[in-house]
């Protein structure tokens, strides 16, 4: 305890920090530990919750009603993540070879939507899909297709608006490990004949892998809980896990089973992280090897 | 070398990323009452949406808590930041792992617990609830955009402050807080468009009484395409566009 009382303590330290304290614990920690309770409580009808102990509510996850709306909103969310890398890898490698004074505003470029308001981008969007709208007239008089086609409110355009919606967060963080990749590497493995193919095999992905990760959760993450993208793209038929905990929360009220829906999202993001963490780790092992 | 493969390949990528928003812009400027016709320039949507009290009452109740939170948020997060680059303190990492999951949690899994907190405390939903949700969700990337601008800067300037006498206060009041101030306007400006972007926490946290932009967008989307709204829409990309320029701006004059 000695050290303690030896430095003078600044008062303004103590109030930063049990002003930051004090909001993380009661506006971020004691709301989750809440949500935690509710969800092994049985619903209420007065009140939102009745203080009594269950487990239904984990079983209830399992029902094939509400299973095949987890399985179909996490396929679309993993679809959803494969096109964005698909797109976005080339993509940040391409940006990363122009010359140092344009790259900053070709990532600007790419920060701009990031930034602006994703439900109006996803309403543009909903416009230039209607059956009326301007992509449907433009195949219609360049004669490649004789009828509207019908591609609002189909699973197709709800994983067209998360691609939109999200593609700049697999960008960003892809180009970060781009713009510091070594090529003195990948020089040597050419010198060295490896072919094309083996070298981006076996060194510019291994060597990428930290920018997958991180653009796939930031990507795959959200994907599952934009409700209002699926609403807005996909009508009442492709629901994510977002639309299914909205549902439950403020139409059928039953506050313990949306608790428990979005524990489960919360425990999938935790595997997620920890493995992002563990392969991070292991990565850094094998360079310092 | 740069090919013509992959310059294409990059057009392509960005017209994906800019072609709705600039059809949605040149609809708001379309005077055809039916959104799929061109009926030549015009403002009429414009004055439309200016016209409508309901909206114009939204924007104002929007406007207002983008500021106040952006506000609270700054004052929070720049402090938090400042704490984390100056002092050594128990639970620092868990600090860090808070902010952290804040920032990569799904919008939707905080939005819940906020509303459970809201109900259990008898907080009001309204101003009240949606400041207190948004400053919440702000604080981790203004704790970033100030707490790397800490990071590169010379902590010798901070050692001749206090050698000629300043307490903790007045050094971080008149020598800290002036040098790292781009950085906290850059921070206001991205917690000012997070607040106004943001749909899925206020959609749990709002109450009744006061209606914002987004979810009042929201509402008339769902039922179908409205002019007004393109206009309005417009209008919004515009304050996000500003707001984001004038941070990079600064960001950039911060690290010159």
């Amino acid at each position: 305890m000695l050290h303690f009382f030896q430095r003078p303590r600044s008062p303004f330290k103590t109030g930063v920090l049990v002003l930051i304290w004090g909001w993380m614990l009661t506006f971020v920690l004691l709301p989750n530990v809440m949500i935690i309770f509710t969800s092994v409580m049985t619903r209420g009808d007065s009140h939102f919750i009745e203080w009594q102990l269950t487990l239904d509510n984990y079983i209830r996850v399992f029902d094939p009603l509400y299973l095949q709306v987890f399985i179909s909103s996490l396929w679309m969310a993993v679809i959803t993540t494969l096109i964005c890398l698909i797109i976005g890898y080339p993509f940040a490698f391409a940006i990363s070879r122009f010359p140092a004074h344009v790259k900053p505003f070709l990532m600007l470029l790419v920060i701009i939507p990031f930034w602006t308001n994703s439900l109006v981008r996803t309403y543009a969007l909903k416009v230039l899909l209607a059956t009326k709208g301007l992509l449907n007239q433009s195949l219609l008089s360049l004669g490649l297709i004789d009828t509207p086609l019908r591609m609002l409110y189909t699973e197709g355009a709800v994983i067209l608006g998360l691609v939109y919606v999200l593609l700049p967060f697999m960008i960003l963080p892809l180009y970060a490990v781009f713009d510091q990749l070594n090529y003195n590497y990948i020089e040597a493995a050419q010198d060295l004949g490896a072919s094309k193919i083996k070298t981006f095999w076996h060194l510019v992905i291994p060597l990428t892998m930290p920018g997958i990760i991180a653009g796939s959760l930031l990507v795959l993450l959200p994907a599952m809980g934009m409700f209002y993208i699926a609403d807005l793209l996909g009508g009442a038929k492709h629901l994510l896990i977002g639309n299914l905990i909205k549902n439950q929360f403020l139409d059928a009220r039953d506050w313990p089973f949306g608790a428990t829906a979005s524990i489960f999202l919360t425990s999938a993001m935790a595997i997620l992280l920890y493995a992002y963490w563990r392969s991070i780790k292991l990565m850094k092992q094998q360079v310092n090897v | 070398m740069i090919t013509w493969l992959t310059r294409g390949y990059m057009t392509l990528v960005y017209l994906f990323l800019y072609l709705p928003i600039l059809v949605l812009i040149g609809y708001a400027f379309n005077d055809s009452r039916s959104l799929y016709t061109w009926g030549g320039l015009s403002l009429r949507w414009f004055e439309a949406a200016l016209n409508n009290t309901l909206l114009m009452q939204a924007t104002g109740h929007s406007l207002l808590l983008a500021i106040v939170a952006a506000t609270g948020a700054t004052i929070v997060g720049t402090l938090t930041a400042i704490a984390l680059y100056r002092y050594r303190f128990r639970g620092k990492k868990l600090l860090n792992g808070l902010l952290f999951t804040v920032m990569m949690s799904p919008d939707i899994v905080m939005a819940i617990s906020l509303l459970a907190l809201f109900i259990l405390l008898g907080i009001h939903l309204g101003f009240i609830s949606l400041v207190l949700s948004h400053i919440t969700f702000c604080i981790p990337f203004i704790v970033v955009t100030v707490y790397s601008r800490l990071s590169n800067f010379n902590p010798a300037i901070l050692e001749a402050a206090k050698d000629l006498g300043c307490n903790e206060w007045q050094m971080t009041r008149h020598v800290l807080v002036p040098i790292i101030l781009p950085a906290i306007a850059a921070g206001w400006l991205l917690g000012f468009t997070l607040s106004l972007d943001d749909v899925v926490v206020s959609t749990f946290v709002t109450g009744p009484t006061y209606e914002i932009l987004p979810l009042r967008i929201y509402s008339m989307v769902r039922v179908g395409l409205k002019p007004e709204v393109n206009a309005l829409a417009t209008l919004m990309l515009l304050i996000s566009l500003l707001a984001l320029l004038a941070s990079h701006l600064l960001i950039k004059k911060g690290s010159s």
